[in-house]
């Protein structure tokens, strides 16, 4: 605060306190002309005024909350001035993460003369949580994964942040993957769980296929062929037909529709084979897959949770499709 | 002894003049300091303008009065910044107008929620939040999948942005203010949200939410 809105601060306040207690005394004054407790000489239906001062408890606490004023702000500080405990709520004015790192390790030191709350309750937070997540972080995902309290650690951070998408049984819904059972985009091991969370994942992303397919007739010939590789009975000839024009699905979901993860590649591309469908497996929802394309996005949450409580979540992820 | 204060009980204009100047007090004390403070008027160093696509959807998200359930305003305190991240700061909001902090929070804060879910998934959310959250009480927004775009007053949004910004924006080496918009964006502004759905306006918005503190 530059010096001019400091003064102006300071002389508004100050100036006000000592209003108050002027304002206080004055009114205090006896300005009737009769002296204290008589009748003030009139009546109006029977009821006479008497000249009454100010109750002495009402104007004793006045006096109170004024001086009160003055402790106040000589424990939190007024304009520039942070008084004597040094007291701040939080480091308002940071520009960037850095900064307010920088801010809060320098208040945080002993003698820095200054008391910033929020920090002080993180301090305090990290101080007890901090070497349960560090013990966690220092153990697999396998053997986090058959640690009851761990577990628990990672349902409640799964259910705050991830329950969103993946339902908060981590079954998932229409276009968001089931966690649950043992059919993976990206891969069901640890190292594939976590790297999924840490880093988030693109789909290479289905296009829409309607136009390569030479409109509706095509992309119903495909939507057969995928449907009956699950083993449901289709039309024999749209399948059969869908099954030459396949060979373009290939490249992401494989000769066989078995999926980029059988071919092990990070693409995404579901398994067509299994009959779990992402999108919906009736004919119309395949159609529509196939006609307008899809593109699923899971968010990287490195930065928002950081890799220890991430990998306590991906104990948990992993522990649910285990047996 | 002759009371004068007689003077201001007994003429209501006095009384008036009297009351309003006690009362304004707390406020010359409290509010007209910040409008010259740096927190309050420097923007964060990551601080970025709306795409006119993200100021579309954020007329569209006043409109449909988002911040009465959902506030954009994370406070110090470490049971907030567990669940959305860093607290906000006032550097974040300089170029708001209207500030969109709301006061209540019957859904979640949204200060941050910007890349914490997919465009996917507000899209589901949107059309039917219970598709996603069984638990959720937030009214259904078909309408947005259907609401088209004309753009025919985005360019003057931005110009107005760029005339309410003009004293706190970034500032290059001179000193002087940037302008959040050049006016090849402001002439281009229709085009960019021209057909766009009211949907992929409020999820482009949702979607910025929240990066500018780096």
């Amino acid at each position: 605060m530059s010096s001019f809105w400091n003064i102006w601060v300071w002389v508004l306040t100050l100036g006000t306190l000592v209003g108050c207690y002027i304002l206080l005394r004055w009114c205090l004054k006896n300005f009737a002309g009769v002296k204290e407790g008589e009748s003030m000489g009139h009546t109006f239906d029977g009821i006479e005024e008497l000249n009454n001062p100010l109750p002495k408890w009402w104007s004793t606490f006045f006096l109170l909350t004024i001086i009160w004023a003055f402790v106040y702000i000589a424990m939190y500080g007024l304009g520039n001035w942070t008084g004597l405990l040094g007291w701040k709520s939080s480091n308002q004015g940071v520009l960037n993460i850095a900064e307010s790192k920088a801010k809060t390790a320098k208040y945080l030191a002993k003698d820095s003369g200054v008391l910033v709350q929020y920090d002080r309750e993180v301090a305090a937070a990290d101080a007890k949580f901090g070497p349960i997540f560090e013990a966690y972080a220092a153990r697999s995902i396998e053997d986090l994964a058959t640690d009851s309290e761990a577990l628990k650690v990672g349902q409640r951070l799964f259910i705050q942040n991830c329950a969103q998408c993946h339902g908060s049984d981590a079954h998932g819904t229409t276009g968001f993957p089931n966690l649950a059972d043992k059919d993976w985009l990206y891969g069901g091991t640890p190292e594939a769980i976590k790297e999924s969370i840490m880093n988030g994942r693109i789909a290479a992303g289905m296009m829409a296929w309607e136009g390569a397919l030479g409109g509706d007739q095509g992309v119903k010939e495909v939507a057969a062929y995928v449907i009956s590789l699950s083993g449901r009975s289709v039309d024999p000839e749209l399948a059969k037909a869908g099954q030459a024009k396949f060979g373009m699905c290939a490249a992401c979901h494989g000769p066989e529709g078995q999926g980029s993860l059988a071919l092990g590649l990070p693409l995404g591309a579901p398994n067509l084979t299994d009959n779990i469908w992402l999108y919906g497996g009736s004919q119309r929802a395949i159609e529509e897959s196939i006609r307008n394309g899809r593109a699923g996005v899971m968010p990287p949450w490195k930065d928002i949770l950081g890799e220890e409580k991430v990998h306590v979540i991906s104990a948990y992820v992993y522990s649910l499709s285990q047996d | 002894m002759k009371n004068s204060h007689e003077k201001v009980e007994k003429h209501v204009g006095w009384f008036f003049l009297v009351t309003v100047l006690a009362i304004s007090i707390g406020g010359l004390v409290e509010i007209t300091p910040l409008f010259f403070q740096k927190e309050t008027t420097v923007p964060v160093d990551n601080l970025k303008p709306y795409t006119a696509l993200q100021m579309e959807g954020r007329d569209i998200y006043i409109r449909e009065g988002c911040s009465n359930c959902h506030s954009q305003m994370i406070r110090p305190f470490r049971a907030e910044t567990e669940r959305y991240g860093h607290y906000s700061v006032a550097g974040e909001h300089v170029w708001e107008h209207p500030f969109l902090w709301g006061s209540k929070r019957t859904g979640p804060d949204l200060a941050r929620v910007g890349g914490r879910y997919s465009d996917d998934w507000h899209i589901a959310h949107l059309t039917d939040p219970r598709s996603v959250v069984p638990e959720s009480n937030m009214p259904a927004y078909r309408w947005l999948n259907e609401n088209v775009l004309d753009g025919e007053l985005t360019g003057k949004k931005l110009e107005t942005f760029n005339w309410l910004t003009r004293n706190r924006s970034h500032k290059d080496e001179q000193g002087n203010s940037i302008p959040l918009y050049t006016q090849a964006e402001i002439d281009g502004a229709k085009d960019a949200v021209k057909g766009k759905t009211e949907m992929e306006a409020l999820v482009a918005y949702l979607q910025s939410l929240g990066h500018a503190l780096k």
